[in-house]
């Protein structure tokens, strides 16, 4: 087998960044109190894990009593959007869109069957929303707004100032799934405001399993976990120390170099992205290129498949993700690039390479070498040319 | 990631007798770029009238790739009479397996193989014509014949075999109900899906107000004392059934949870697939 390995499968999860892992250890050893305790054993961890919601709210400049601590992503968005609407149980209309994680859309979804009305907004060719549509569609029945910052398939990010804007204007909660934006992109709770915003632990370089959601001060919230007092009340269990503490140290490192990484990330996806649509013989890019994460690029390859493709990456030891049927466990294929309308013909060849602090120059130039081979060699097997 | 048999991975990884025979015996085609896969099948016979250069060209996943790479080994040596006689489950079982959900690959060889046959002895297209007319799956075009032809010779079950071997119903789910009706006319009604444990045939009110309060008896308010709360039958109106949730359960803020989630789901799975529950708010 090969040596090299190349990860490009950051918006899928992220390796554990090592100086998050170290803080982590001491947790995971001596440091093994319950915060709730009346001892010495709770109390130093508590402080701790106080530290780390500092961190976490810093990050998004927000305030520490504004973080509450999940087991991840989904169950940030399942909290957020829940509460919202037992908040107000007269409202039984909700706005997202189409191109949610199923972490926002599959709950929205089977919210028709208790009697809500769901309006999915519409995106453009290249997954961009328009917010004349969202601001037609808001009626006196609406609960909530779901909108998500930046798609994870396409990395095209939304106008969520804008659009928070719309919407705290005509009264109504608005909510976030920034799971994929969150250490990428500067985020300011003083800035735009949006009342719940969902993060994800493992996408930024933090373990897989621990979460977090921001709860704008007065923000009314009903747990889902009742139990203990833990979280102010506001999720009962007893915390998952290590991992909080693992998500606070992965905030503290990409706040300090946000600017910087954003700068170098999107060179590295800049570069890569250029060489295969000027070298391939026949690729595209899905999304919006002028808002989007730095990490991000799609690419459809066409007359090509995308598991195939993604088989022969992964024989050369290269880790990205597609949008193609056979790659879901379903036989529909993504259904964010379907909504732009890209075309069947295309969506079933796209790519999705997603970038991190720890992807290199040298990274990129492989992945163009191999990827070229792979085109090459898929496109002599299928069936369907252009001549 | 798919558990792909070492079988499956050489055939996908070093592909036997790619590419298109010039001035074929037979040629066949199936699949679409649009449906994500495709293949195009062509044979030559030698004089013996055996088969003696297969080749194919696949667009699609890895197993759609290895089936089509095995069945042209499966076929070399072969009569036309000998060919007619693979079935998909041959090709599955040539690779040691394909996964449940890749079974669809298989077919997709053995129909590309049917229509190149077809083709080799110049079938009235009228015929194919006939037999291609009635399209049950209208999302990757799948007809009855393909269906009832798999069904039987992979003895289906389920819709959902059906969907993984067929790609029928993987879709817009429309054509389910059609789905079950082949598989019981095939299989006949002795084999019951999972899915399909609710009973049928159309209930009186009183028979479904009769198997509602037996089910929220035995299945539901158990589960919910353990908790501490308990549910009452309010009405039955239509396939509405209206409860009041007592106890701890009427504070509880997972109440629409409870109700959507446990409630009606116990009730749909043990009286009728129709019902709707909702909560007595008086």
């Amino acid at each position: 087998m090969n040596k090299r390995t190349v990860y490009a499968d950051n918006n899928a999860t992220t390796m554990v960044a090592p100086e998050v892992r170290d803080e982590m250890m001491p947790f995971l050893t001596d440091l093994y109190g319950n915060p709730s305790s009346m001892h010495l054993f709770g109390g130093q961890v508590k402080k701790h894990m106080d530290t780390a919601r500092e961190k976490v709210a810093a990050l998004i400049n927000a305030d520490p009593s504004e973080i509450l601590f999940t087991s991840c992503g989904t169950e940030s968005d399942n909290t957020a959007i829940r509460s919202l609407l037992s908040a107000r149980p007269d409202k039984k209309h909700v706005i997202t869109t189409r191109v949610e994680h199923p972490a926002v859309r599959n709950l929205c979804q089977s919210l028709t069957n208790s009697g809500y009305r769901v309006t999915e907004l519409s995106v453009d060719k290249s997954g961009q929303m328009d917010l004349d549509e969202l601001r037609e569609v808001i009626d006196a029945d609406t609960a909530l707004v779901s909108i998500m910052w930046a798609n994870n398939e396409t990395g095209v990010v939304f106008p969520i100032e804008e659009s928070a804007e719309l919407v705290k204007s005509r009264g109504l909660p608005f909510h976030t799934d920034a799971v994929q934006a969150v250490g990428k992109l500067p985020i300011d709770t003083k800035i735009i405001p949006f009342d719940l915003l969902a993060i994800s632990g493992h996408k930024l370089h933090a373990p897989k399993g621990i979460g977090a959601l921001y709860i704008r001060k007065g923000t009314s919230l009903s747990p889902m976990l009742v139990g203990g007092h833990q979280e102010s009340g506001r999720r009962a269990g007893t915390e998952n120390i290590p991992y909080i503490v693992g998500l606070g140290k992965a905030c503290e490192i990409a706040r300090k170099n946000i600017d910087r990484e954003y700068r170098e990330i999107k060179k590295l996806r800049d570069r890569l992205e250029h060489e295969l649509i000027e070298k391939a013989l026949d690729a595209s890019v899905n999304g919006d290129s002028q808002n989007r994460l730095p990490n991000t690029t799609n690419i459809s390859f066409k007359y090509i498949e995308g598991e195939s493709i993604l088989l022969l990456l992964s024989e050369q030891g290269i880790a990205a993700s597609s949008g193609s049927a056979c790659t879901s466990g379903s036989l529909e294929p993504s259904h964010v690039l379907r909504a732009m309308g890209v075309p069947f013909t295309r969506v079933h060849g796209s790519i999705r390479f997603s970038l991190s602090r720890y992807n290199s120059d040298d990274d990129i130039s492989y992945i163009v070498e191999k990827m070229l081979i792979i085109e090459k060699r898929l496109r002599e097997i299928s069936p369907f040319t252009d001549d | 990631m798919w558990e792909y048999t070492d079988k499956v991975k050489d055939h996908f990884f070093n592909p036997r007798n790619v590419g298109k025979i010039k001035d074929p015996d037979g040629i066949g085609e199936e699949g679409s770029l649009a449906c994500g896969d495709s293949l195009t099948l062509t044979f030559k016979l030698d004089e013996k009238q055996r088969i003696q250069e297969a080749k194919f060209q696949t667009f699609g996943c890895g197993s759609a790739i290895a089936s089509a790479s095995a069945l042209t080994e499966m076929l070399i040596g072969k009569t036309i009479d000998e060919a007619e006689k693979i079935t998909n489950k041959d090709i599955a079982d040539y690779l040691g397996g394909l996964p449940d959900e890749k079974m669809h690959c298989s077919v997709m060889g053995r129909e590309a193989l049917e229509a190149a046959i077809a083709n080799y002895r110049g079938e009235d297209v009228n015929v194919l014509r006939e037999r291609n007319k009635n399209i049950v799956c209208q999302c990757f075009g799948v007809t009855d014949h393909e269906i009832i032809r798999t069904i039987k010779e992979n003895q289906l079950k389920t819709v959902q075999d059906v969907t993984n071997y067929t790609k029928a119903g993987g879709g817009c789910k429309a054509c389910h109900a059609k789905i079950e009706e082949l598989i019981t006319g095939t299989m006949g009604a002795r084999e019951k899906s999972v899915t399909a444990s609710a009973p049928k045939k159309r209930m009186t009110n009183i028979q479904k107000i009769k198997r509602v309060e037996e089910t929220i008896d035995r299945e539901i308010r158990p589960a919910l004392k353990a908790d501490g709360g308990d549910i009452e039958l309010i009405d039955i109106d239509g396939n509405k059934v209206i409860v009041a949730l007592r106890g701890m359960c009427s504070s509880c803020p997972s109440a629409e949870y409870t109700l959507k989630e446990y409630v009606e789901a116990k009730l749909k799975e043990f009286v009728s697939a129709d019902l709707v529950v909702e909560e007595d708010k008086s």
